[in-house]
């Protein structure tokens, strides 16, 4: 289509010398994001595989073709724990995130009538996220802490007698913090799939007898399902490569493959940590890949 | 299509949305407050009197390492970081429209890009690196661990932003005889202009407060992200709640600022 409209152009204005045709502006158009990618995502890749059947010692890494990494990564009880471990937080995260991130959602796109008030709300929720990180981790470390706003509040009301220890630098915390983190990851796509739902199809249920529950549940969540697995696919990535968040709101008590990753970098063993990313990179890309049979990403854009 | 009346379920969202917001800027406001405890107070409630100590100790270099070098960094970093992104995102959008060998390939390689893990795109730009013998800095290597993370975005904006792009606007542009770059520059581009300082808002935030892809990317200097993360384990003052203030209003103020031209935008594509 695009190109019959591209060679009635050139007929129509042949003076114009420079003529570059659309398959070839096609190309050049996307080079710069081909070589970006390729020099920034693709080799690097390349690289961690290769050197992850490298030599080392306490200062260099010497090229060789070994599964010594490998057999210690995965022979290892601490990495299936820790594997486990992850896993645990990316699934807790991705059901409370999806429980909120739907509600939200459902509420911008169904309840608020009008469209600036929608882009209004939406704002409000959007804002955090576009502010730091680690700002926004450490930010809980005055709520929950043992002497934090809340530990305070339940000692003066006489809740109870000792501060709560488990709030602060716990598995708790460490979910907690990554809601914070992550939600809006999940409200988005949600959110841009339920604006997209024809309204009529809710009006036909309804005139069809359908309950509140039952339009819900038999025409909204079928419909956001896309998005929902585009929300997925960002929460669980994010958790699975999280270190920082678990670091510091577990207080070092807890473990994460990337944790584990950033441990061995910071000791120079580059080979094990590539190890460990090809292991855990398979791994995320699997669970995506396995998302992606479910959703069409370039329709649901 | 609703009763006028607002409905119980309205009431219960409303609920639950206004305690998402709470959740969401709850804490943040405690470290704003707390930001300005007085000298002798702590890391936590209550404020022992209020005072500016911790904002005035963030300029001496040695209270947290090297502040004001490590946010003009950052901030060169993340204005190129977004003028990239947005190039590149708007050229990649335009050859998205057509068919073009490769194209599936190259959209699933920025997925790729968006659901690697940052440590490992950090670890394998830091080796790579190393291996060329090429000094890791935050104006190459931490520039490109960047934009591998802001141009997947970049892309899917443009993406979702030329599937609603009737072309039929080119088309009456070009049956009145506009060139190709006319079309582009008088049409197109001033359409999607808010879209564009969109891209440019998430290219530069997302940069500014990037730290896994950072970390092993910077080289010797390091960018305002990773002097907090550093900051969190061994500072004990709330001279890091001032650094948090500092750098949130910031982000607020390039928030503000952006929304403002896109508003801007809009205003003069409507009046025409």
């Amino acid at each position: 289509m695009a190109t019959v409209r591209f060679i009635g152009v050139g007929e129509s204005k042949p003076k114009r010398n420079i003529r570059i045709s659309p398959k070839l502006a096609a190309y050049l158009q996307a080079a710069p994001l081909t070589v970006i990618l390729g020099v920034f995502l693709a080799l690097p890749l390349l690289m961690i595989l290769v050197v992850s059947f490298w030599d080392y010692d306490f200062a260099q890494m010497y090229p060789d073709f070994l599964t010594m990494n490998y057999v210690e990564t995965l022979g290892s009880w601490v990495t299936w724990k820790t594997y486990l471990n992850t896993l645990k937080f990316a699934v807790l995260v991705w059901a409370i995130t999806l429980f909120i991130g739907f509600w939200v959602a459902y509420f911008l796109a169904f309840h608020i009538r009008t469209t600036a008030m929608q882009m209004v709300l939406f704002l409000v929720c959007t804002v955090p996220f576009l502010t730091s990180n680690i700002i926004r981790m450490i930010s809980w470390i005055p709520v929950l802490g043992r002497n934090g706003l809340i530990n305070s509040g339940l000692v003066n009301s006489g809740l109870v007698s000792e501060p709560v220890e488990w709030l602060l630098y716990s598995d708790f915390a460490v979910v907690l913090a990554m809601v914070h983190l992550y939600t809006l990851f999940m409200v988005t796509p949600i959110f841009n799939t339920l604006m997209r739902i024809d309204k009529s199809l809710v009006e036909a249920a309804r005139d069809a007898g359908a309950t509140s529950w039952q339009v819900l549940t038999n025409v909204i969540i079928p419909l956001a399902k896309p998005g929902m697995a585009i929300g997925t696919i960002f929460v669980v990535t994010l958790v699975m490569a999280d270190f920082s968040t678990v670091q510091v709101m577990s207080g070092g008590q807890s473990a994460s493959v990337a944790l584990m990753m950033k441990n061995q970098m910071s000791l120079l063993q580059y080979p094990a940590a590539a190890a460990n990313a090809v292991v855990l990179l398979i791994l995320v890309l699997s669970m995506v890949a396995g998302i992606l049979r479910i959703v069409d990403i370039r329709k649901e854009l | 299509m609703y009763a006028d009346k607002r409905s119980r379920e309205f009431y219960i969202l409303a609920f639950f949305f206004a305690i998402f917001v709470l959740f969401l800027y709850g804490p943040l406001s405690a470290i704003v407050i707390l930001s300005f405890q007085g000298e002798n107070g702590g890391l936590t409630f209550p404020l022992n009197g209020v005072s500016l100590h911790w904002f005035a100790n963030l300029l001496e270099t040695q209270a947290v390492g090297d502040f004001g070098g490590s946010f003009r960094r950052s901030a060169a970093l993340g204005l190129m970081v977004m003028a990239v992104t947005v190039l590149v995102s708007l050229l990649a959008g335009l050859a998205f429209r057509r068919k073009f060998i490769g194209a599936t390939a190259l959209f699933y390689l920025s997925i790729a890009s968006l659901v690697v893990p940052s440590i490992i795109i950090s670890l394998g730009i830091g080796v790579m690196f190393q291996q060329a013998g090429v000094q890791p800095a935050w104006f190459s290597s931490a520039f490109g661990a960047h934009l591998t993370w802001t141009l997947p975005f970049g892309v899917l904006i443009m993406f979702a932003v030329f599937n609603r792009f009737s072309p039929s606007y080119e088309e009456a542009a070009r049956d009145l005889g506009a060139s190709a770059w006319q079309t582009f520059r008088y049409v197109v581009l001033p359409m999607i202009a808010p879209s564009l300082v969109g891209v440019g808002l998430f290219g530069f935030t997302l940069s500014y407060d990037e730290f896994a892809r950072t970390l092993m990317t910077s080289g010797t200097y390091n960018t305002l992200p990773l002097e907090i993360y550093g900051m969190t384990t061994n500072v004990t003052t709330p001279v890091l709640y001032a650094l948090g203030t500092v750098t949130t209003v910031f982000s607020f103020l390039v928030i503000a600022g952006t929304l403002g031209l896109i508003a801007l935008l809009n205003r003069r594509r409507t009046r025409g």
